[in-house]
């Protein structure tokens, strides 16, 4: 293909996409899941505010994110010496931060969906804390981690604006699908902008229609008492 | 011996009691809504942290005064709800096998074969829980807590959700766990019906606090408790089978002080000798000085009238059976009478008298 239709520099942002996107997403679930068990858990006080941290990502331009990660990272700034700026692992570390929500939301619904009296059932029939979770609660949960996996791969590969603040557009390192085609639109390359626009849409569509057939609603699942 | 010394306090509600349960058969705790059952269920399992003392036997599952406390988890039990809770993400044999595989040695292990005969589920092992029935849901919750080899088995209201069919086609199974299991049971309830026919120990419970903690047979013939006053309110009898008469279809069931003549059913077991409990209402009893000869009354059982409870219009009388000083273990029966009959008769404790009984119920 290369040399085709889509050029070589492009493949080379398609590659770095998803990668960033399959890394960030590996990271956002080993960090979301328990993260979202504890929301789901806890009543306690730091609830709201630990709800509210989280959601940022959400409300706020991801270039106020990008912004004050680039503080964070800069040489002269608390995270100073990992050297994060304007590299793969900066990204990494913004994508993870931007699409935190997307991960965790549905993970804890999909925990909070999980009766109460299910756990203790389990905690009756020796199944202690960590073995009620992963036995008991991450099964129940699989529709959650399937839309929060899917939700934070695809929303890592549309990201721009964080990936722009601190990652600038280096080739073959920062330099993302989003951040090539904006290149092509800037240099009035439409035919380019095209191809990479379209092939973004046809993957969006892809990943959002695969995601609905698998978590459709399918025949008296779980809670549902049939007619004796 | 099932101890628990506990209080606890949720808002409004406060629970404080000191219960001593035997090790064998069936404790029921009843009382009204709202009246801690659950809760007190709940603490005795560790699933609610009330303070005090909480022990089986000789396992302590809970001092206080030690700082020991037994999470859950690591208690022998086995606990039924009315949801039955059952994992929506295994069929019935993965939930069966789910609490068999995380038995500890500490438990009396039911073999699973014998725990899926006993509940009559061997049909459904390969059934995803959602498409079971509410009996068969509940079912299956018991199997799946008794393959968790429990020393202690608690059951919430585990009939509460089911249709009077479904209750009816389960009960028989419950009490065969109750005969066939040295397993003991705190089974909690508000129908008085799932008592009288289940439990050995009754503890009654009113706002938090235990009214009254016994013997079954002994607290339903007690005419001052609450139960008495009920529209249902009756004795239990452990009762022999002594006689049949096939041409009348009837049996003769033998107890301490009496015997009476009760229905037979094809349904239900009544071979000779064969131990039967039976249920006399207080309304079905009435009394008279003389024996009345030409009646069609069927019962006429000697008493001695022990003590008298007035509530308004109407009077309950426990009447001890026979006409010899009442021993305690002699059975008991409830009369409910009007106050004017009472004082027409002029009654008086010691009196003798006869009951004349008009209905009696056989339960297994």
């Amino acid at each position: 293909m290369q040399g085709g239709l889509v050029s070589a520099a492009d493949w080379a942002a398609v590659r770095l996409t998803l990668e960033l996107a399959a890394l960030s997403t590996g990271v956002l679930l080993v960090l979301g899941t328990p993260l979202a068990w504890a929301l789901a858990r806890s009543r306690a006080s730091w609830k709201p505010l630990a709800s509210a941290l989280l959601a940022l990502p959400l409300v706020l331009p991801p270039t106020v994110l990008g912004f004050y990660l680039l503080l964070l990272m800069a040489p002269s700034g608390p995270l100073g010496a990992l050297a994060l700026p304007f590299s793969f692992g900066g990204l990494v570390v913004g994508s993870v931060i931007y699409s935190l929500p997307f991960v965790v939301q549905p993970l804890q619904q999909a925990f909070e969906a999980i009766p109460e009296s299910t756990l203790e059932a389990a905690a009756t029939l020796r199944a202690g804390p960590l073995d009620r979770f992963w036995n008991i609660a991450l099964p129940l949960a699989r529709p959650g981690l399937l839309t929060a996996s899917v939700l934070g791969f695809a929303h890592t590969i549309g990201e721009f604006g964080v990936v722009l603040m601190i990652g600038g557009n280096i080739p073959g390192r920062t330099r993302v699908l989003s951040i090539a085609l904006f290149d092509h639109v800037e240099a009035g390359d439409h035919a380019n902008a095209h191809r990479l626009a379209a092939g973004m849409v046809a993957f969006a569509l892809t990943v959002l229609v695969a995601l609905y057939w698998l978590n459709r609603p399918r025949r008296a699942t779980g809670a549902g008492r049939t007619a004796p | 011996m099932i101890e628990a010394s506990l209080r606890l306090a949720r808002g409004e509600f406060s629970l404080a009691v000191e219960l001593r349960l035997p090790a064998r058969g069936v404790s029921a705790l009843f009382g009204p809504s709202g009246c801690g059952k659950t809760t007190l269920l709940r603490a005795l399992a560790g699933l609610e942290r009330g303070a005090g003392r909480v022990a089986l036997g000789d396992v302590v599952w809970q001092d206080d005064a030690s700082g020991h406390f037994v999470p859950t988890h690591r208690r022998a039990l086995g606990y039924v709800i009315q949801e039955a809770a059952l994992f929506a993400h295994l069929d019935v044999r993965a939930n069966l096998a789910f609490g068999e595989r995380r038995a500890a040695g500490d438990g009396p292990r039911i073999p699973l074969p014998r725990v899926v005969e006993l509940l009559g589920i061997g049909a459904l092992l390969g059934r995803r829980t959602s498409t079971l029935s509410g009996g068969e849901r509940q079912r299956v919750a018991i199997a799946r807590a008794l393959a968790a080899a429990p020393r202690l088995l608690l059951m919430d209201e585990p009939l509460a959700a089911l249709d009077v069919a479904r209750k009816a086609d389960i009960l028989p199974t419950l009490e065969r766990l109750h005969q066939e299991l040295a397993l003991p049971i705190v089974y909690v309830t508000h129908a008085i019906d799932e008592v009288a026919r289940l439990a050995d120990h009754l503890v009654l419970l009113d706002g938090g606090r235990v009214r009254a903690s016994g013997a079954l047979a002994e607290l339903l013939a007690r005419p001052e408790l609450p139960l008495a006053r009920q529209d249902d309110a009756g004795v239990v009898i452990e009762a022999r089978v002594a006689e049949h008469d096939g041409a009348y279809g009837l049996a003769r069931i033998e107890f301490a002080g009496g015997a009476l003549w009760v229905g037979r059913s094809e349904r239900r077991a009544d071979a000779l000798g064969q131990r039967v409990r039976a249920r006399v209402l207080a309304r079905d009893v009435s009394v008279t000085r003389e024996a009345a000869t030409a009646t069609s009354i069927l019962n006429i059982v000697p008493v001695l009238l022990e003590a008298a409870h007035s509530d308004g219009a109407t009077c309950l009388l426990r009447l001890a059976c026979g006409h010899d000083a009442p021993a305690a273990g002699d059975a008991r029966l409830l009369a409910r009478i009007t106050r004017r009959s009472f004082d027409t008769l002029g009654l008086r404790t010691g009196d003798r008298l006869y009951a004349q009984v008009k209905g009696v119920a056989l339960m297994g």
